[in-house]
């Protein structure tokens, strides 16, 4: 069993086993409707496309138990609970909503439909047939922050980042976290773009950056025009979601990308075999939901070995990127030495740590 | 070789013609898009326009999306024919947006009757009073209202990105970017349990009531017109200018609000960083398929809630991308739009053939 962390939240998630209604008899023949909803166009590269590899894994998985359909590009509004509503209507009984803006939608519908059960990404509601699922992406982002640390000459690393919600803090406090642990002299400058996805933003964002002195550049947004950006001023790059060398052989340095695939195979064989319930997962490298991309040969022999090592005792439980002490960079001291924080204090992130520069917009 | 020639006078016929043309065209182009790319074009039209209309939910939602369209095409439409270009009544909807939600909140204990029609108050001002900026712009500066009213959109989504972001941020929210949710008395209550149309759509239908009475019926709307059609005339007329602007962009504005709170206090139930989905823009299509016609814009509305709705049932039943969902919906609205040079131009074949 895959260890279900305890948020607070959880105080909605009633254990009540869904998989009574789920089990009944008749529909062992037929294929299992699955539904997935997404927020951008799959695309080649970022948060949808992760959800899409997970998607096409179910289809060769499970082959004709399931039929799977997709809706892309559904807005995070009153558009998104018309279309998770279809789906639970037409007959899908296993719907994952992939993006934090279709937690309350979802919330509504799934109320109509107590035979369905609900996968939402990202968000901290649940309900008895609503589960909640999310990766711990901060810890990719300290390994990346280690290769960064490594790698840099300026020891100016910059951080392009959409929206200042905890999510996005912690992979910036990691990443400085990670890069200060082998290179203390290492500063982060973060650009907000507002804005998910906005491609020319980005790129600015990423220019700016490196006339600023980054020489390693990553990002929290959903295009890949910061690895771009990095590969045509000749600077260094950590992608994020997905493996972007691709979009810049040379600059990619690796990325921290998501792999929802263990979790989307274990929920659809929940469902199949009736046993599905609500809960709050929260995986990180050791589930396999946060993986590093392939180095890219600049990186030394010395660096990767020290990544594999410390993925080792992040899987191992020895290594936290959040073991105190943490001070922000205030100077104001979050956690004490020998304390970790919790995953509450994470959820809640509101600060930037040592080795951040500027401060956080509010 | 084909060529147009002005007609003395917009054939009446052709203007009746021209939509069944639009829609001719549409289905056979469809038909080969759909087979190109392997589906039954019988399935595919089925999914775009006969599932998404064939149940009560679907005309509930409908109308859910086509209520704001024509609530603020037609607002557009009474600046447009005094050639008055607000092309930012999506920067406007959001500060109804943000105004409803202000009174929301700031009520949030109150089960009053008056905090919904207060919110609504709130948002038509707050809109008209964004509109008023690229107005008082072009009739102090003779700044171009097309570049400022659209820049404006942008400060709007800032202003409500900082808002949800900040101040008015769930205390409960773990931090996420949205307002609480709204107490009962700051929500439309919808016609029926398990539908999300609500009285909405009467202030939209009301909406369009007034700006047909506006546009078609009144003294002031002949004015805007005439300022549009022929600017030295109305200037001759001693009808002003400056008025002119005033109207047709307050008019937009405060439809577009209006349509903001209706987003919030309805289907949303709390402020958010992205609560429209688009309808400042797609309103504009919809003025101009309806040809600045309170009518003709009801069916426009209504015809690309449809498009809308039939896009989302064609990616489930067919399992089609996004994408062409998209180029269908644009096939139709570009023949439609094209088609209308039949109007007042007629085809001519042959007569100035260029030597082989």
């Amino acid at each position: 069993m895959r260890p279900r962390s305890s948020f607070r939240v959880v105080r909605f998630a009633a254990a009540a086993a869904l998989g009574l209604a789920l089990a009944a008899g008749a529909q062992a023949q037929e294929p299992l409707k699955i539904g997935l909803v997404y927020v951008s166009p799959v695309g080649d590269a970022g948060w949808t496309y992760q959800h899409d590899l997970a998607r096409k894994a179910i289809e060769q998985k499970f082959g004709n138990k399931v039929q799977v359909k997709y809706v892309e590009s559904v807005a995070e509004g009153a558009d998104s609970e018309r279309v998770i509503r279809e789906l639970a209507q037409s007959g899908h009984k296993l719907i994952f909503a992939t993006s934090f803006g279709y937690m309350n939608p979802t919330i509504k519908v799934a109320k109509g439909f107590p035979n369905v059960a609900f996968e939402h990404a990202t968000g901290y509601k649940t309900d008895r047939n609503v589960a909640i699922y999310n990766a711990r992406f901060y810890e990719g982002r300290y390994l990346a922050g280690v290769v960064a640390g490594k790698q840099t000459r300026s020891n100016v690393l910059g951080y392009v980042a959409a929206f200042p919600i905890p999510e996005v803090l912690q992979g910036i406090n990691a990443f400085t976290r990670g890069a200060r642990s082998v290179n203390p002299k290492a500063e982060v400058k973060v650009i907000w773009t507002n804005s998910w996805y906005d491609p020319g933003k980005e790129r600015e964002a990423a220019m700016t950056l490196i006339s600023q002195g980054a020489d390693v550049l990553t990002h929290h947004t959903d295009s890949t025009a910061t690895v771009k950006a990095a590969d045509e001023k000749a600077v260094y790059a950590i992608g994020y979601h997905s493996d972007m060398s691709k979009f810049g052989p040379k600059a990619h340095l690796t990325a921290s990308t998501h792999d929802w695939t263990n979790y989307y195979l274990e929920t659809t064989q929940r469902v199949l075999d009736g046993k599905w319930k609500s809960g709050a997962v929260w995986g990180g490298i050791k589930d396999g939901y946060v993986k590093l991309a392939p180095m890219n040969p600049v990186v030394s022999k010395e660096t990767q070995d020290l990544v594999k090592k410390l993925e080792g005792e992040i899987v191992a439980g020895k290594l936290h990127p959040y073991a105190g002490p943490v001070k922000d960079n205030a100077g104001k001291e979050r956690v004490p030495a020998g304390k970790t924080m919790t995953d509450d204090e994470m959820q809640k992130m509101d600060y930037y740590v040592e080795g951040v520069q500027g401060k956080l917009p509010k | 070789m084909l060529r147009l020639e002005l007609r003395p006078a917009p054939s009446a016929a052709a203007s009746l013609a021209t939509p069944l043309v639009a829609i001719a065209l549409t289905l056979v182009s469809g038909a080969i898009l759909f087979a190109a790319l392997g589906r039954d074009p019988a399935e595919g039209f089925r999914a775009f326009f006969v599932e998404p209309s064939s149940s009560a939910y679907g005309l509930a939602e409908l109308m859910l999306k086509a209520g704001p369209l024509m609530l603020i095409g037609t607002g557009l439409a009474i600046g447009y024919r005094a050639n008055v270009w607000n092309i930012g009544a999506e920067g406007q909807l959001v500060l109804g947006a943000i105004a409803g939600t202000g009174v929301a909140l700031a009520f949030d204990e109150s089960d009053s009757l008056l905090v919904l029609p207060g919110m609504f108050l709130a948002g038509a001002l707050a809109g008209a009073a964004w509109a008023a900026i690229p107005a008082w712009l072009r009739t102090r500066f003779n700044a171009n209202e097309i570049l400022t009213s659209l820049m404006l959109v942008y400060i709007a989504q800032l202003l409500l990105s900082w808002l949800v972001h900040g101040p008015w941020r769930d205390p409960q929210g773990f931090n996420f970017p949205q307002s609480k949710l709204f107490a009962e008395a700051a929500l439309l209550a919808p016609w029926f349990e398990g539908l999300r149309v609500t009285n909405a759509f009467l202030i939209a239908i009301a909406g369009v009531a007034i700006g047909w009475l506006v546009i078609e019926r009144s003294f002031l709307g002949f004015r805007l017109r005439v300022s549009g059609e022929a600017p030295d005339a109305a200037r001759y007329a001693g009808f002003d200018a400056k008025r002119a602007v005033w109207v047709g962009m307050l008019a937009g504005g405060l439809a577009a609000g209006i349509a903001g709170v209706a987003e919030v206090a309805g289907p949303v139930g709390q402020l958010t960083p992205n609560v429209s989905p688009g309808y400042g823009f797609a309103a504009i299509i919809a003025a101009f398929v309806g040809r600045l016609r309170p009518i003709g814009i009801v069916f426009a509305s209504l015809l690309i809630a449809l498009l809308y709705l039939g896009g989302e049932s064609a990616q489930i039943a067919l399992n089609l991308p996004a994408a062409i969902t998209g180029v269908f919906q644009g096939m139709l609205l570009i023949y439609l739009l094209a088609a209308d040079v039949l109007i007042r131009y007629r085809v001519r074949f042959g007569h100035r053939r260029a030597r082989a």
